[in-house]
């Protein structure tokens, strides 16, 4: 997963020595100076982590209102409630949702990982014809705004009758996933010490063996990593659903974007909040991975 | 190295194995639900209304279970579906325009009026259906009508009273709310202008007297907020979002009887318009979906929406059936979009001049919206 | 399996290439085809031509002066005859013609009616016009010469805001009458701000995390990764129960006495939600290439630099930004990438004065269903996200790209 450090930028300004005459700033000044960059930095973490936290108290409400109420605040046990997440467990539509965005993200990444990997290692041979082409070809639905992907997924697949069905979603997410496997594998490759399948090979192992036994257990955590991305896109996707997808191949987040457009309720927060819990969870196991991958590449050296 | 890692990547062809297995699987999926029509209406309070209404008791006699899908209005989805030959929607809850313009576009099937279950007493139903409410695709089931409301807990003054009351931004400083359409706010917009109700549609049969609905729609426009579903209104006016919005009347009745929010209805310019069922042409199920659409014209049908919601029967002879509301008791007739003291300044909305202008008119709307 | 592994033992290239084909296959059938039909959609229109041959083959040997031959008016009434018993293509061809002149839809259902149940009265031009006066009008038989042509740019015209003038030649529309072009201004406008902003937010927190020691850098690193990994649909949720009038900003200004009760702040449903929530959406991925770049200067060069004499701000402009350049290149482009195709945020918090062009899009495919323009408009956006990607990968590497 970690690229090369680019080191290839070493200062250009090497040679542009700093004027000693320059004034430096008094020690209090430049105290201040650094609180000041310090306050800017927490004030950035609280803009990207408050929204997410805020909602997960806002969701134990017991009143149907978005605003911490007196009785939030004062920890009154008569404030809080489990009435959100019992009204999301109980609805069907939710529980039909998370069945179908289950079904089309597991099919969806069973797919994108196994071709993706397959790419990844064909990409990652030296004498790989065309890389640069074929890369930007393959990563392509990653970069393209989803809105044009919906479209046009939608002209097409529909004209060959494969509007508002499961299969269509499902091939659509395993293009948008794809890339996240090529690229996580292709990171995972990138530390990979060829020499190793080599030495195998003098030692007589065959190609299935050399695949099976050495190259692939030391790229799943990449290949696992990959298929949580894809996962999790297909998972949080819900432009294409939106135009493909039928009633009975609604998402979570496509019922979701239909109670935010017409009432956000604070069952809507109960189910933010499982999707947090969610997000956390592959992040860990990610991180897990990603160091897991860099221990085993140090340990075959 | 990992044994645990290899040992599930061992496993990769039965892996795929398993997901061909999976994909075979769900394409049966698919079909098992061999007697069931998508029902597309307008959700929230409205549909569930239906669903309580008449949905329930269909398939309880007719064993065909009905799936639900909202959607805003207009005929889109419709034509993309009839256009590609994959029909997906079995019946529609269209506006009155829509459904006539629907039915001369051959996107919806025929059904006479005559086809359409007997009145109360046995009338027949082409007597019974108002004649400017039969099409040869089926006939108006239920009034409702477009108004506009207030919170009274945000809105302390003086309250507004007529059309032009909302287009006051200097009497009612604040945000309003509107439908994303043309549709109704032309008419209200000329309303506020000054244009009598029963006059509306001779100015707007002229292209200066469109210029003028969007001329006074303009002097209002930095203070809207547009909304799409139904249910929007009711949250904006809850949330103070908004100090008054258009709105269906029978969702502000349902705030105020359910859950007790203290909104005002303005019946001032309401403009009257009504529902109606269309089957979508070559939809696959159709004889599921013409049964459904007689069962929801039978007379008690169409009366029992009224104890949900306050819509009421196009056909004269449930008309008399309209009581009380079911779960608080509250008497209907008075909140009713055709009770006689709403009915005074009321427009009626005229489906013939929108099915023939509504390209135009939405085309040159949604550039107007997007300066 | 075995034999293309065994193949990339003996014949690498062919072995390399069967390893990236089926992908490449994948790819290409589930998601560039469709995106070629989608191109394809903006300049062909095969279908009034396909459904009115004889009509079309009429007009073509037509002027354009006066009015058309009466064996145009004839092959018209035939084939508008014929139309009357297949309603849905009836319905596409006169979609598609009222799409050139309004209002044709309706002179086209009208008369398709009318000569089914009437059938020819007098010559063929007597019959059509006494059954609606649009068709005396050479307008008319333009537009529908028009609608079938094969090969168009009609949409692109429109989706550029300009149009056809009636001598020739091609002019801007009227600066009251432009739509597309205003709105593509505004995306670009949009997208360079949100861009700056995130930089402005996200270099230093790249700084902090990187500058941190390694424990606290992680933890701080996994602070960014949260919101990266957190449903796009949630974040934009949580931004609406904060910035809305009822909700916990508002709410919090009132009870602190900082804001009138009837004098809440409008945060949402307008370019504020748009920006604010926009920013928040991208800037992981702007923090993300920063710091992986920022990891990888030692820190030993500014300090040298301030040993040296050099004020820290000095030092900073002179030693350590030229180092970061690459990284805010990287997370820059990608953020611009983004944000220029954004559709659901803005959607949802930005309103009528927050959207962007993408909405246009999503209009026209499913509400107007003007699909040309969807296309054109689409094929429009396509080619400045392609430009931009090109430059992406010659400036950075695509296979750089750091996820998460």
């Amino acid at each position: 997963m970690k690229h090369a450090p680019n080191a290839g930028v070493v200062s250009a300004n090497e040679g542009d020595r700093p004027s000693a005459k320059a004034g430096r700033p008094s020690l209090p000044g430049r105290k201040l100076g650094r609180y000041g960059f310090n306050a800017f930095c927490v004030a950035g973490f609280v803009f990207l982590l408050a929204p997410i936290l805020v909602i997960v108290p806002l969701s134990f409400n017991a009143e149907p209102y978005f605003t911490f109420t007196e009785g939030m605040l004062r920890l009154d046990p008569e404030a809080w409630s489990l009435r959100w997440y019992e009204s999301v467990a109980e609805d069907d539509a939710w529980r039909r949702a998370l069945v179908n965005s289950l079904i089309i993200g597991v099919a969806a990444t069973v797919l994108a990982t196994t071709l993706g990997t397959l790419a990844a290692l064909g990409l990652a041979s030296p004498s790989m014809p065309g890389r640069t082409l074929v890369t930007a070809v393959l990563i392509s639905p990653m970069i393209t705004p989803i809105i044009i992907v919906a479209v046009g997924v939608f002209f097409f697949y529909s004209s060959l009758g494969l509007g508002q069905t499961h299969a269509g979603l499902i091939l659509a997410h395993a293009a948008l996933g794809a890339p996240f496997v090529v690229i996580t594998v292709t990171a995972t490759l990138a530390g990979f010490d060829r020499t190793v399948l080599r030495a195998a090979a003098s030692l007589g192992a065959g190609p299935m063996r050399r695949f099976f036994r050495i190259q692939l257990p030391l790229i799943s955590p990449g290949v696992f990593s990959g298929g949580l991305f894809a996962f999790a896109a297909s998972f949080d996707e819900v432009v294409v659903v939106l135009f493909l997808g039928g009633l009975e191949q609604r998402t979570i987040p496509r019922q979701m974007w239909a109670g935010i457009r017409e009432q956000i309720s604070p069952a809507i927060l109960a189910l933010a909040v499982f999707l947090i819990a969610f997000a956390v969870v592959v992040l860990l196991t990610v991180e897990w991975l990603r160091s897991r991958s860099a221990s085993a590449q140090r340990s075959v050296h | 190295m990992s044994n645990g890692f290899s040992g599930r990547f061992r496993g990769m062809a039965p892996a795929m194995r398993g997901f061909c297995l999976f994909v075979v699987c769900l394409a049966p999926a698919g079909v098992a639900l061999a007697e069931a029509i998508t029902v597309v209406s307008w959700g929230g309070s409205y549909a569930r209304a239906c669903q309580q209404a008449y949905h329930e008791s269909f398939t309880a006699e007719t064993g065909i279970e009905i799936l639900l899908e909202d959607y805003n209005g207009g005929l889109a989805q419709i034509r993309a579906q009839v256009d590609a030959g994959a029909v997906h929607w079995d019946v529609v809850d269209l506006e009155m325009p829509d459904g006539w313009l629907a039915c001369q576009e051959g996107l919806i099937e025929l059904l006479e009026v005559t086809e359409l279950p007997a009145g109360v007493n046995g009338e027949a139903p082409e007597d019974d259906y108002p004649g400017e409410y039969v099409t040869e695709c089926g006939s108006g089931v239920t009034f409702y009508s477009t108004v506009f409301a207030y919170n009274s807990n945000y809105l302390t003054g003086p309250p507004p009273q007529t059309v032009a009351d909302f287009f006051d931004l200097e009497k009612f400083p604040g945000r309003r709310g509107m439908r994303r359409s043309p549709f109704v706010n032309l008419e209200f917009a000329l309303l506020a202008d000054g244009v009598a109700p029963d006059r509306i549609y001779s100015v707007l049969a002229t292209s200066e007297g469109v210029d003028r609905a969007f001329a006074k729609l303009d002097t209002i426009k930095d203070q809207v907020v547009w909304w799409e579903a139904g249910a929007q209104p009711p949250q904006l006016l809850a949330d103070g979002e908004v100090i008054m919005s258009t709105a269906y009347n029978g969702r502000i009745f349902n705030a105020q009887v359910l859950e007790n929010q203290p909104f005002v209805i303005v019946w001032d310019g309401q403009a009257l318009d009504s529902g109606f069922l269309a089957i979508v042409a070559g939809t696959p199920r159709y004889e599921a979906a013409r049964q459904f659409v007689q069962f929801a014209n039978r007379p008690e049908s169409i009366a029992n929406i009224s104890k949900y919601i306050s819509y009421g029967p196009v056909r004269r002879s449930p008309r008399a059936l309209v009581d009380s509301h079911l779960a608080t008791g509250v008497k209907m007739q008075p909140h009713m979009p055709t009770s006689p003291e709403n009915l005074t300044r009321a427009v009626r909305l005229d489906w013939r001049w929108w099915s023939e202008n509504r390209d135009d008119i939405y085309e040159r709307f949604s550039a107007w919206l997007a300066r | 399996m075995k034999r293309i592994l065994h193949l990339s033992a003996t014949a690498p290239r062919l072995g390399a290439l069967a390893l990236v084909l089926p992908l490449l296959a994948f790819v290409t059938v589930s998601f560039v085809i469709p995106l070629g039909t989608l191109l394809g959609k903006s300049a062909y229109q095969p279908e009034v031509a396909r459904v009115l041959p004889q009509t079309i083959a009429e007009l073509r040997e037509w002027t354009g002066d006066g009015l058309p031959s009466e064996d145009a008016f004839a092959a018209m009434a035939r084939e508008l005859t014929a139309l009357g018993e297949n309603r849905p293509e009836l319905a596409r061809v006169s979609g598609a013609i009222n799409r050139v002149q309004s209002g044709m839809r309706g002179v086209l259902n009208r008369t398709a009616r009318r000569l089914a149940r009437t059938g020819q009265a007098g010559s063929w031009r007597a019959t059509l016009t006494g059954i609606d006066s649009s068709w005396e009008e050479p307008a008319t038989w333009l537009a529908i010469r028009e609608a079938g042509a094969r090969f168009t740019l009609r949409h692109y015209l429109h989706a550029l805001d300009l149009e056809q003038r009636s001598g020739g030649g091609i002019a801007p529309k009227a600066a009251d009458e432009r739509v597309y072009t205003p709105l593509m201004w505004r995306t670009l406008l949009v997208s360079l701000g949100v861009t700056l902003l995130c930089l402005a937010i996200g270099y230093p927190i790249a700084y902090m995390i990187a500058a941190s020691p390694p424990a606290r850098g992680r933890i701080l690193l996994l602070l960014v990764l949260v919101p990266f990994w957190t449903s796009l649909l949630v974040r934009t949720t949580a931004w609406i129960v904060l910035l809305q009038r009822q909700g916990v900003i508002n709410g919090f200004l009132v009870s602190l006495g900082l804001v009138p009760d009837d004098g809440r702040l409008q945060m949402i449903y307008n370019m504020t939600g748009t920006f604010v929530a926009m920013t928040h959406v991208l800037l992981p991925f702007m923090v993300l290439p920063l710091y992986s770049v920022m990891r990888s200067i030692p820190k030993s060069h500014m300090a040298a630099a301030v040993s040296l004499g050099a004020a820290p701000l000095q030092a900073f402009r002179r030693v350590y930004l030229p180092q970061t350049l690459p990284g805010i290149g990287a997370g820059s482009l990608l953020v611009f990438i983004l944000a220029i195709g954004y559709y659901i945020t803005p959607a949802l918090v930005g309103g009528r004065t927050g959207e962007l062009i993408s909405s246009q899009i999503a209009y026209h495919v499913q509400t107007s269903l003007n699909w040309g323009l969807a296309a054109a408009l689409s094929s429009i956006l396509l080619v400045a996200v392609t430009v931009l990607y090109l430059v992406y990968s010659r400036a950075i590497g695509i296979e750089r790209m750091r996820l998460g």
